[in-house]
């Protein structure tokens, strides 16, 4: 891969005095594929990302672009466009932001306008960004990654700010980008905000990487679970522990390990228990990726 | 041919922005009215000696002084806290606004940015003092034709004079740069510009003329370096010993090797730091 379009994350560790942000993390992000980079508020997404980018030194570890770190890029902005925190002169408008951004990086200004068309902005290109919703930040802040039609694409925390309308917009343009056969590394605290655009994942918490692979891969991970409640819960459990069925007590009642609420509701009859409610749990995914960062947060 | 973008990229990020004219308007307004004010007041008197000297207890100006040259030099004894400022802003705006994340990802070699700063707030700074230059002559030109005195158009020394002083608000614009680059707090940079140009430097100035010791250091102070260079300022006039200021082409150094050190020193630090 010497095309500079893997990113390749090798023993990377960054320390700021005594708080180590990011520790001994290593992980690889292909091409062709939308790869989600996630963790919760503080888990060194960010930290890493700058790091990747030459923006900060790393303690120890290498981060580099098919082993080409940022700094040596031949020409930056072509082979990497990296949006980190929509920050813009806000004297300055989208159109000359873009210009300047375009001057620097040697490309042609005609690109200038062809950005703003790809991210649906033309008609604010003339604006001071001073006036910008954080959504429209976030735009022209991808629209300054598309001027060097880069092969690599890093953003940090993309769908942050943006209303229902852009958040479906930029989930069918990250596909697109990696359908063109691009890399796309996207950061975020949420999983459900990137589950339906990523294919790959690279979790962390406290610095640490707790898991890497496909998003389905964490599918199988996220067994379905069946929640009951009963206006008499001790008689309940005692139901559930008659049957065998393992459960815990949450605020909406017990969470069973049992995929079939048919099981559980059979459970709760033979006990002669009345329910008020019996479902199965759904949002099984982001259940998992918080049980994955509650366990590298625990490991600390 | 990168140090060039870099220098194109910066002019660029000055013209977009509205800074740039707003400091041009009030140092042509504030260069026209001390300039054209003054050598109003001062044709007045040298017509009228007895109502001035009734009205200011003493002739405003000791004899032998040309008054041109000094009217003229209001551009650059007063004008050069412009140049500084913008140079200034153009480093700590990227600081205050964090646009120097973009800037380092379009070119991760930040020597080459500051070098572009530098390079770019030298030719901003020369516009300046062309704009702070015309005014004063103009606006000095015609207070002293209108009372019948020497405008000094027509000799080389005023046109050699405007050309130094030109070269002085250049130098003053790369200062700006690197007191930019030594303290990136845009507030705290803004409040060392404006205390240390318009109270302390000048109160310095005065207070070392009393004493030949502290004369010849305070010589050395930037703006005592920058009117050496230009050859002229009314401070020379206001001050109270005859103290020798340095050469004009000693001035010029003294304000390059400023300019110099603090970008380099701040280069070395505050520009090579994490940008989080």
């Amino acid at each position: 891969m010497g095309d500079g379009t893997t990113i390749e994350i090798t023993g990377l560790t960054k320390r700021f005095g005594a708080v180590t942000a990011v520790d001994d993390l290593t992980f690889t992000v292909e091409p062709g594929r939308v790869t989600g980079f996630l963790g919760p508020n503080g888990a060194g997404k960010t930290t890493t990302l700058r790091t990747l980018l030459g923006l900060e030194r790393p303690t120890a570890g290498t981060a580099t672009f098919g082993g080409t770190v940022y700094r040596d890029l031949e020409r930056p902005l072509e082979t990497v466009g990296a949006a980190l925190d929509a920050a813009f002169h806000p004297g300055r408008t989208a159109r000359d932001h873009l210009r300047v951004t375009a001057t620097a990086a040697g490309i042609r200004s005609s690109r200038v306008d062809e950005v703003l068309e790809q991210v649906g902005m033309s008609e604010f290109a003339g604006r001071r960004v001073g006036g910008f919703s954080l959504g429209m930040r976030q735009r022209l802040a991808l629209a300054t990654t598309l001027l060097g039609d880069p092969r690599v694409l890093v953003l940090d925390e993309p769908i942050n700010g943006l209303d229902p309308e852009g958040i479906r917009w930029i989930r069918g343009f990250l596909r697109s980008l990696a359908a063109d056969g691009r890399t796309v590394l996207v950061s975020s605290h949420l999983l459900s905000e990137v589950q339906q655009s990523v294919d790959e994942v690279v979790i962390i918490s406290r610095g640490r990487l707790v898991r890497t692979g496909t998003l389905s891969s964490l599918e199988l991970d996220a067994s379905p679970r069946t929640v009951v409640d009963s206006p008499d819960r001790t008689r309940l459990a005692a139901a559930l522990d008659q049957a065998g069925l393992d459960y815990a007590e949450g605020r909406s009642g017990f969470i069973v390990s049992e995929p079939d609420p048919g099981v559980v509701g059979h459970a709760a009859f033979v006990g002669g228990v009345e329910l008020s409610s019996l479902h199965r749990l759904k949002s099984g995914l982001e259940e998992s990726f918080l049980a994955l960062v509650d366990e590298g947060a625990g490991a600390e | 041919m990168s140090i060039l973008r870099s220098v194109g990229t910066e002019f660029q990020k000055v013209l977009t922005t509205r800074m740039w004219w707003l400091l041009a308007i009030v140092l042509v307004g504030y260069v026209a009215l001390m300039s054209g004010g003054f050598g109003a007041f001062l044709g007045w008197a040298a017509e009228n000696p007895d109502a001035a000297a009734s009205a200011g207890g003493s002739t405003a100006i000791p004899p032998g002084v040309e008054l041109a040259p000094l009217l003229y030099s209001f551009a650059s004894s007063i004008g050069y806290v412009f140049p500084v400022l913008l140079g200034a802003l153009a480093v700590t705006t990227e600081f205050r606004h964090r646009t120097l994340t973009t800037t380092f990802l379009t070119e991760p070699r930040r020597t080459t940015v500051l070098a572009g700063k530098f390079v770019s707030q030298l030719v901003v700074g020369a516009a300046f003092g062309v704009m702070g230059f015309a005014t004063s002559v103009a606006a000095g030109a015609a207070a002293l034709a209108a009372f019948d005195l020497d405008t000094g158009l027509d000799s080389s020394d005023t046109w050699a004079l405007v050309g130094r002083g030109i070269l002085a608000m250049a130098l003053w614009g790369a200062i700006g740069v690197g007191l930019g680059a030594l303290v990136p707090n845009q507030v705290a940079a803004i409040v060392i510009v404006i205390a240390f140009t318009q109270f302390f430097e000048p109160v310095l100035r005065l207070v070392s003329t009393l004493n030949d010791v502290t004369a010849s250091i305070g010589r050395f102070l930037p703006g005592a370096a920058s009117d050496a260079l230009v050859g002229a300022s009314f401070y020379s006039v206001a001050s109270l010993g005859a103290a020798d200021s340095l050469e004009w082409w000693q001035g010029g150094l003294v304000l390059l090797g400023i300019a110099v050190v603090t970008t380099v020193v701040g280069g070395a630090t505050t520009w090579r730091r994490d940008v989080s």
